[in-house]
């Protein structure tokens, strides 16, 4: 993976990069760990995604490995792995700290460093014709505290957490289990973790915000920027703005650890479901922000392989920010059963059923991309269509969960899970892979297999299925979250369910296979492989782009 | 006496803060309540026959009034659980657990499977109709205002269809609890739940999961079976009030349609009500630590007679507290409610009849 874009060539393509001559291309250490090109960067960023990646990954296998049959099986024995005097209770913790570093890995080191840090780094600038991004050495800090804070997170897995080692509190930390309840250093490390990894994001939002509007090219206008850009300016406002709501929420978590306060605790005038308010109007943005960009990885995708120009751009922009706009206005359908008022529930019930009307106007405006077009079925495109069919159960189900009095019944169920990792397990991964496949050739410089990425879509699509599609019924019939066990009468899901695991593991067996196999002996990519339908900047540039582009800047006509 | 029966449940919930305070010693707790409990419920006892009138004609009343020897009944398979391979929401048994079943079911289910496969329908048409070997110059069209209204007016009209019944859903959940309504005071614990009776005089119990061979030889599902269950009558509403002790849990049985936190500071009410009896389990839906999997609720829901025998096994007053109007029935005297389990024989024959009409 490391040589991604490594081997900038010295003469940049035709007219875009004539004088990257001016600089030598840096020594390995400066160019990687003192690093100020988006692209490398970005690179970094997409490593890091990766591996982060294989760890929650390799977490969720354990538990679904856990879950496969009624009993604790294998628990204890992976406790006394971090702590040799590790009994039945500690085994218990290990699970709540499974739950909570797939979680917290997953949405804060895969997702969103994979989207917004990979590949809005690589192609911002790019797509609206910058030679980089705002602020280079501010792009070079985000990712190194997103590091850091990655290390701190796993590093909380060998410390005590109350019960056993590692914060145990789920990825949503509620007081008072994430106070009173879990005694050492463990969840103030995950606290501190989930500061960097803030801090990081803001940075990263500043750049982005700044980058996009005060360095596209000229004759690119708001409305004629491709909707990846938009999709990535949307989220870096609502990361601007939800961030530091989840950094003041966590404050307030230490300093209640710590220091005395009482902000969560009853006792001392607090209230716990103070904590909840201010997680969730970070929360819920925070969902948007995991699956708008892939909205425009998705959208560029469609219309390059329809050959058409995506059909109600403005449409397809303003859906996204009203999204956003809704998306904060909404949280508290995540704390239905926490016990509110009547009218405050039918409000959050109306808010939320809402945010179905521009979702359903992307879905249908995608559709209608692709009618009249000329479809080529190359594998970005499959695992985009995979995106939409998927990302539409997700959907729904999330239309059921919208209703509160519904929700009375499948809220903390499986049926939640089930609708969460539809939207992002199916949603947000499809839109990576399919963004992973799409700007490979650009990226590396050299093309995919694509018998394997095919492959690698039908394997892991057939296989998520099976994993999630079962744990709505778990769901429906009581089944409860962050359950290490379970009755008798849960177990025929559940094992199909982990079956199911197996499915879409080896799917990203072959995905790597994939990566290894093409950037070893995959063919030279054309500086456009794609055709006449990929009309955004980044295809006029060679593949891998110069080390510096657009010194001259492009004019959008 | 309305200010009585609040005097009892403040003297329970002050327990439970009590308990918040020292969350190192809950077991402290539902020792001292029944003493709390009684002491805060002085007044004489009568058969005061309009209690329990809420009860509705049931046929399982069978079982002669005055028993007093509880016997935890058993559960009906499929029922009040969860079954194998089953993929739907277990049978609902509450008036509101049937409203909402039937709004997931006949509304929403079909309209986001219609949505689905009308959203596959078109893909898969796309598809084949307009791939490049069929359809091999693409057009150049970028926009169409009315289908952009259409697809969004749509989707508006059924949202707001599917707003009129859910709004309705949640008004009928949040209907305040009727004066006839048994009071049930549930707190969470790590790892366990109590229940307790105010109205009633029975103390904060504890009840936790069998151990795995004991629910196998009561013939219960492990991880579901309790050793002490909340025992409800059939056809009551029944009004908890939620708590939480420790950290947050949260109570939930699926078969009612119930789930509602248990909050640390925050005494949060609920309502439901069982149109039938039998044996529903429930399991903690917060993530609470080390045992949250292991907390399981379960709830008896008896004919009126069986609940009140059940009532006066634990020593409590099925009648529940005094109202002016009973002052006409002729009561015995300051009998204290701990003591009522010696009185029963005697006073439960005549209260009985009266009692369930």
């Amino acid at each position: 993976m490391t040589d991604i874009a490594a081997t900038a060539p010295a003469h940049g393509h035709a007219d875009h990069a004539h004088d990257d001559h001016d600089h030598d291309t840096p020594g390995f250490f400066v160019r990687w760990f003192m690093s100020t090109n988006h692209k490398d960067i970005g690179t970094l960023y997409l490593i890091f995604a990766i591996v982060a990646g294989i760890v929650g990954g390799v977490i969720s296998g354990m538990m679904r490995l856990e879950l496969a049959e009624p009993g604790i099986q294998y628990l204890t024995g992976w406790a006394q792995f971090f702590d040799g005097a590790a009994g039945d209770v500690q085994g218990k913790h290990f699970w709540n700290v499974m739950i909570t570093a797939h979680g917290l890995i997953m949405v804060f080191f895969m997702v969103m460093p994979a989207m917004i840090g990979g590949f809005g780094n690589w192609f911002v600038p790019l797509m609206i014709g910058a030679p980089d991004m705002a602020f280079p050495r501010m792009n070079n800090v985000s990712f190194w505290l997103t590091f850091v804070a990655f290390v701190m997170l796993v590093g909380s897995m060998f410390v005590p957490g109350g019960s056993g080692l590692g914060a145990g509190t789920g990825w949503t930390v509620y007081a008072p289990l994430s106070t009173s309840g879990s005694a050492g250093p463990a969840v103030d490390m995950a606290i501190f973790s989930l500061h960097l990894a803030g801090a990081a994001s803001i940075l990263g939002a500043i750049n982005f915000i700044t980058t996009i509007f005060n360095m596209r090219a000229p004759g690119m206008t708001i409305h004629k920027m491709p909707l990846f850009v938009w999709s990535v300016l949307v989220t870096a406002f609502l990361l601007l703005l939800a961030l530091p709501v989840l950094a003041a929420a966590i404050t307030m978590l230490l300093t209640d650890r710590n220091f005395g306060t009482t902000f969560y605790d009853a006792a001392g005038g607090g209230d716990p479901v103070l904590y909840q308010h201010l997680f969730w109007f970070f929360g819920h943005p925070e969902v948007y922000i995991m699956i708008l960009p892939g909205f425009g990885i998705v959208s560029q995708i469609i219309s390059t392989f329809s050959r058409k120009p995506v059909f109600g751009y403005l449409g397809m922009a303003y859906a996204m920010v009203a999204i956003g706009v809704v998306g904060f206005i909404v949280w508290a359908h995540h704390m239905f059963t926490v016990g509110m008022s009547v009218n405050l529930k039918m409000y959050f019930t109306a808010a939320t059923m809402v945010i179905a009307v521009p979702t359903g106007i992307k879905i249908f405006s995608w559709i209608a991309t692709m009618w009249g077009g000329s479809m080529s079925f190359k594998t970005p495109m499959v695992w985009s269509l995979g995106f939409i069919f998927m990302f539409t159960v997700g959907g729904v189900t999330g239309v059921v969960l919208a209703n509160g009095g519904v929700d009375t019944n499948l809220h903390d169920t499986y049926y939640v899970v089930a609708h969460f990792h539809y939207v992002l397990s199916l949603g947000a991964v499809f839109s990576l892979f399919a963004g992973f496949y799409y700007w490979f050739p650009k990226m590396s410089g050299r093309m995919y297999n694509e018998f394997l990425g095919q492959l690698h879509f039908w394997i892991f699509f057939i296989g998520v299925n099976v994993l999630f599609f079962p744990q709505h019924f778990l769901g429906q019939q009581g089944m409860p979250r962050r359950y290490p066990d379970y009755p008798e009468a849960y177990a025929f899901w559940h094992l199909i369910s982990s079956y199911g695991y197996v499915i879409m593991a080896v799917g990203v067996l072959i995905f790597f296979v994939n990566i290894l196999w093409s950037l070893v002996a995959g063919k030279k990519a054309a500086d456009n492989p794609w055709g006449e339908g990929a009309t955004t900047l980044e295809w006029t540039l060679s593949s891998p782009p110069p080390f510096h582009q657009f010194n001259e800047l492009p004019r959008i006509a | 006496m309305k200010s009585l029966k609040t005097l009892v449940i403040a003297a329970a919930l002050s327990l439970g803060a009590v308990s918040v305070g020292h969350a190192q010693a809950p077991a402290a707790a539902p020792a001292e309540a029944p003493v709390a409990a009684t002491a805060a419920n002085p007044a004489p006892i009568a058969a005061d026959a309009a209690a329990p009138t809420a009860a509705p004609a049931t046929t399982e009343a069978a079982v002669p009034a005055g028993d007093a020897n509880y016997v935890p009944m058993k559960p009906t398979p499929g029922i009040g659980q969860p079954v194998a391979k089953g993929i739907d929401f277990q049978p609902q048994v509450s008036p509101v657990g049937e409203q909402a079943y039937w709004f997931n079911n006949v509304i929403l289910l079909p309209v986001i499977t219609v949505i689905t496969l009308f959203v596959l329908g078109l893909l898969l048409w796309v598809v084949f109709r307009y791939r490049a070997k069929a359809n091999p110059v693409p057009s150049k069209t970028t926009h169409n205002t009315f289908i952009e209204i259409i697809w969004t007016a749509i989707p508006v009209l059924i949202l707001a269809v599917i707003a009129v019944p859910s709004i309705r859903l949640l008004a009928q959940q949040y209907e305040p609890p009727s004066k006839e309504a048994l009071t049930i005071k549930v707190t969470g614990y790590q790892w366990y739940w109590g229940y307790a009776y105010p109205d009633q005089g029975i103390g904060e119990y504890v009840s936790k999961m069998l151990p795995e061979a004991d629910a196998k030889a009561a013939g219960e599902p492990y991880q579901l079976a309790v050793d002490n269950r909340m025992v409800v009558p059939v056809g009551r509403q029944v009004k908890l009030i939620i708590t939480g002790a420790d950290v947050i849990h949260s109570f939930a049985v699926p078969a009612f349609w119930t789930k509602m936190d248990a909050v640390p500071g925050r005494a949060n009410e609920t309502t439901f009500t069982a149109n039938k009896v039998g044996v529903f389990y429930g399991q903690c839906s917060e993530l609470c630590g080390v045992d949250h999997g292991y907390m399981p609720i379960a709830v008896e829901v008896l004919p009126v007679d069986r609940w009140e025998a059940w009532v006066r096994s634990k020593g409590g007053n099925p009648a529940g507290p005094v109202t002016a109007v009973a002052a006409a029935a002729p009561a015995p005297a300051a009998t204290p409610a701990t003591t009522t389990t010696e009185a029963v024989p005697a006073a439960a024959p005549a209260a009985a009849p009266a009692a369930t009409n």
